[in-house]
């Protein structure tokens, strides 16, 4: 009854600490959330409006200012068009459903032991592995000369050379739909422990269990159902992400045809300029295809619960659970060893001398790569960093000024508010930032690195304030009414009481921005126009290329940036708050 | 008679429930408790009388502390003095800073600042605990701390939130005398709401209910409970 009881006082003090009196500065404060949404929604809808133009044959810039169907004739005669589409559809509805049926296991079997923690604790550095250095890693890992069959050659396999076989790249598009699922695990295993936190999970399993029920179907039939509408969103944002994603598509997928996403950036980076109209047509199509996966998807979701409420009211209660735990260590097991293995492939990569099939090690370490690469390097992590850190920044300015501004004027974002944040990560990047491109370049605006920093800012913020919000909402509002009644107004209460206090979420979003900002891969090409070369940029383009050591260097580099966030987030509230077991 | 804390009338009411019907009056030094179970509004009245009232509830009435209206003021500007069940120490402060937060800004000179903090964490029996980090104290220092710093910002009268339902029993007696010695020594009006009939008979003063009726009865139920 206590907790019960407490929580209920901390609702009343929320409620009553919130009616602050407003400052004598002109009120902004309360504008905060409009300016947020315009700054997140209004390169997204001015996108959608600029891809339209194109695909209706209408692009000024080229001369062309009449309506036309001409640019959506000539996408459909594109003869690998079904293929392009299909491989779209079909790498991004697997790799959710692995990437989901994966999370969902690793949570049955295991949450609330002691090997959940330490799937737990390896979540943030995986995430903060950029999709990019992730996906060539793998390629590293899984292609004919790789580690895998470095491993087992030639005492299994007999091979003493490379094999000749498509194992990369392969026309079904396997090693994307698994490259993908491999990085989407620790984000849905992230936001499925969030939801978790909020329902009494742990005893809904015991009280389960105590009926008879093995500890998996225990889960699945009392807590799935519960955290399923919680994690719905990040479900649906990663089901739209694969279907349109474009740097992992270019390392680890099939070329002829590509999924459509790579297929619309060719046209774009077409010397030929006709083939914008085309892009534009793709473009739209690509927007068709991420709607109809959603929609396809939340008619699964209506199925699969209809069938879950029959197979529940029948009451089995599942006892496989060995065989279930098995499996999902072996799944947690794989996912998260592919991307370490893929990191450690890269680094050692980069440092490699001579190295030769089928030996497991390089001959010999050497710093010559890197040392031909410095002042290159340095450059271009100096530009990433740069354009990460301001993007970082406004996203966090902006997130902390719309919470504030809820907190002081009582306002109460509801499932809405949640809904646009997701907007700009369902919406498909090729989709709104193609037609960002057009209309940046109509209006002489794409080039500049002020435009890529404010394209970044879309992609950084809702993960700001996915991350941020929580915890900002969950702070004590007793302390408020604590610092209000010994007479401290709303600005020196958020300076010295609020902001110390929620130091450590405060920098684990920027941290959390940071990363986004850095693995960003289509804005920053194409509203720099190619010539605001990121880490990124460059470790994608080289992927074509076959210098591993070449890649090894700025896929590492494009790992390492995110990841000394990560590490500062950690530390400086460590040193900060060195005496202060009460925020430790 | 206008020193004091004057409840005029205050009715409070939720969707047409009366939960809170009072009219009385608390001199300089003196402590009323108002008790009666959880949910019975008590809550609600200490959120009315510091100015931040949830807007749901319907209420009426006038409140004055010696002698000036507190219609329309906000928590900052009432100068009453909260304590609630939990001791809200700011944790990332030292317990210096915690109670030189409370300090009015009118007390000017980091000397003259640091002397008064230090005069009262002697007067808490915590001298040389100005540097400590509030985290490593004990559940009876962090209240005494508390109390202090909420006595710092200079109140004119104090509302006592169920500060001992955390305590230990032994550490609850010894407490409940610290406040209520320093609320007599500075001649405030305070108002205890507990639902503990021995913080009732400890502050020594008039006990009531929420609706302004004698708690003799309930007392005997709540202690028998």
């Amino acid at each position: 009854m206590p907790v019960s009881k407490a929580a209920g006082s901390v609702r009343e003090a929320r409620i009553l600490a919130a009616p602050m009196r407003p400052g004598r500065r002109p009120r902004l404060l309360p504008l905060a959330p409009l300016f947020t949404l315009v700054v997140l929604l209004g390169p997204v809808a001015a996108g959608l409006i600029g891809v339209l133009a194109p695909a209706f044959g209408y692009y000024p810039a080229l001369g062309a200012t009449e309506l036309s169907l001409a640019p959506v004739r000539s996408l459909l005669a594109w003869p690998g068009l079904g293929g392009a589409v299909r491989l779209s559809a079909v790498t991004a509805l697997a790799s959710t459903a692995l990437a989901l049926g994966v999370t969902l296991l690793i949570c049955a079997a295991w949450h609330g032991t002691r090997a959940f923690g330490a799937i737990e604790r390896l979540l943030s550095p995986l995430l903060s592995v950029p999709h990019a250095a992730a996906a060539l890693g793998l390629a590293f890992l899984i292609s004919p000369s790789g580690w895998i069959i470095r491993a087992l050659s030639p005492w299994a396999t007999g091979w003493d050379l490379p094999p000749d076989v498509l194992i990369v790249g392969d026309p079904a598009g396997l090693a994307l739909i698994a490259g993908l699922a491999a990085k989407e695990i620790p984000f849905l295993l992230l936001m499925t422990l969030a939801a978790l936190s909020q329902i009494p999970a742990r005893r809904s399993v015991l009280l389960a269990q105590t009926q008879g029920y093995g500890r998996v179907t225990a889960w699945v039939k009392t807590v799935f159902p519960r955290v399923y509408p919680q994690i719905r969103l990040p479900i649906y944002a990663v089901l739209a992400f694969s279907a349109s994603v474009v740097d992992v598509a270019v390392i680890l997928g099939p070329s002829t045809p590509p999924p459509l996403s790579v297929q619309i950036l060719r046209w774009l980076n077409d010397p030929d300029l006709s083939m914008r109209f085309e892009a534009g047509a793709g473009a739209v199509l690509q927007f068709g295809i991420v709607l109809s996966l959603l929609a396809l998807w939340r008619c699964g979701e209506l199925a699969l619960a209809r069938a879950g409420t029959a197979w529940i009211a029948r009451g089995a209660r599942g006892r496989a659970d060995a065989a279930w735990r098995g499996l999902a260590a072996l799944a947690a097991g794989l996912s998260a060893g592919a991307v370490l293995l893929a990191v450690a492939g890269l680094a050692v990569w980069s440092f490699a001398g001579f190295w030769s099939f089928p030996d497991a090690l390089p001959a010999g370490l050497t710093l010559r790569s890197w040392e031909g690469q410095l002042p290159g390097l340095a450059e271009l992590t100096g530009t990433t960093i740069l354009i990460a850190a301001v993007a970082t920044i406004i996203s966090l300015l902006l997130v902390l000024a719309c919470l504030e501004a809820e907190y002081r004027h009582g306002l109460r974002p509801g499932t809405r508010a949640l809904w646009l944040l997701y907007i700009p990560l369902i919406v498909p990047q090729t989709t709104f930032v193609t037609g960002l491109q057009t209309l940046a370049i109509g209006t002489g605006l794409a080039g500049p690195t002020g435009s890529v920093i404010a394209a970044h800012v879309v992609f950084v913020l809702p993960y700001v304030f996915l991350s941020l919000g929580d915890p900002f909402r969950a702070w004590d509002p007793r302390y408020g009414l604590a610092a209000a009644t010994l007479g401290a107004g709303p600005d020196r209460l958020l300076w010295q009481v609020r902001l110390p206090m929620l130091l450590r979420p405060i920098l684990t979003a920027a941290a959390v921005g940071f990363a986004v900002s850095v693995g960003q891969y289509l804005p920053t090409l194409l509203l720099g126009l190619g010539r605001v070369p990121t880490l990124t940029t460059e470790a994608v383009a080289l992927s074509s290329g076959g210098d591993r050591r070449l890649i090894g260097v700025y896929a590492i580099t494009q790992t390492a940036v995110p990841l000394l966030g990560f590490a500062a987030a950690i530390a400086l509230p460590a040193v900060a708050f060195r005496n202060r077991k009460g925020l430790a | 008679m206008t020193d004091g804390l004057s409840l005029e009338g205050v009715r409070i009411a939720l969707r047409g429930v009366p939960l809170v019907s009072l009219d009385v009056r608390i001199a300089p030094g003196e402590v009323l408790t108002i008790m009666g179970p959880s949910g019975s509004g008590k809550s609600t009245l200490l959120s009315l009388l510091v100015g931040a009232c949830p807007p749901e509830f319907e209420t009426r009435g006038r409140v004055l502390l010696g002698g000036r209206d507190l219609a329309g003021l906000g928590p900052r500007e009432r100068r009453i003095g909260l304590l609630f069940q939990d001791d809200l120490l700011f944790p990332h402060m030292s317990v210096g800073a915690n109670l030189a937060f409370a300090l009015p800004p009118s007390l000017k000179g980091r000397r003259a600042r640091r002397r008064a903090v230090e005069a009262a964490l002697e007067d808490a029996e915590l001298a040389s605990f100005a540097d400590r980090d509030p985290a490593t104290l004990s559940g009876g220092q962090r209240s005494r701390v508390a109390l202090m710093r909420t006595l710092l910002g200079e109140p004119q009268a104090l509302l006592l939130d169920e500060p001992f339902s955390r305590l230990d029993a032994n550490l609850r007696e010894s407490l409940r005398g610290f406040v209520f010695d320093r609320i007599r020594a500075r001649g405030i009006p305070a108002l205890l709401v507990t639902h503990d009939a021995e913080d009732a008979a400890a502050a020594g003063g008039r006990v009531v209910d929420p609706l302004g009726r004698g708690a003799g009865t309930q007392a005997k139920a709540a202690s028998l409970s």
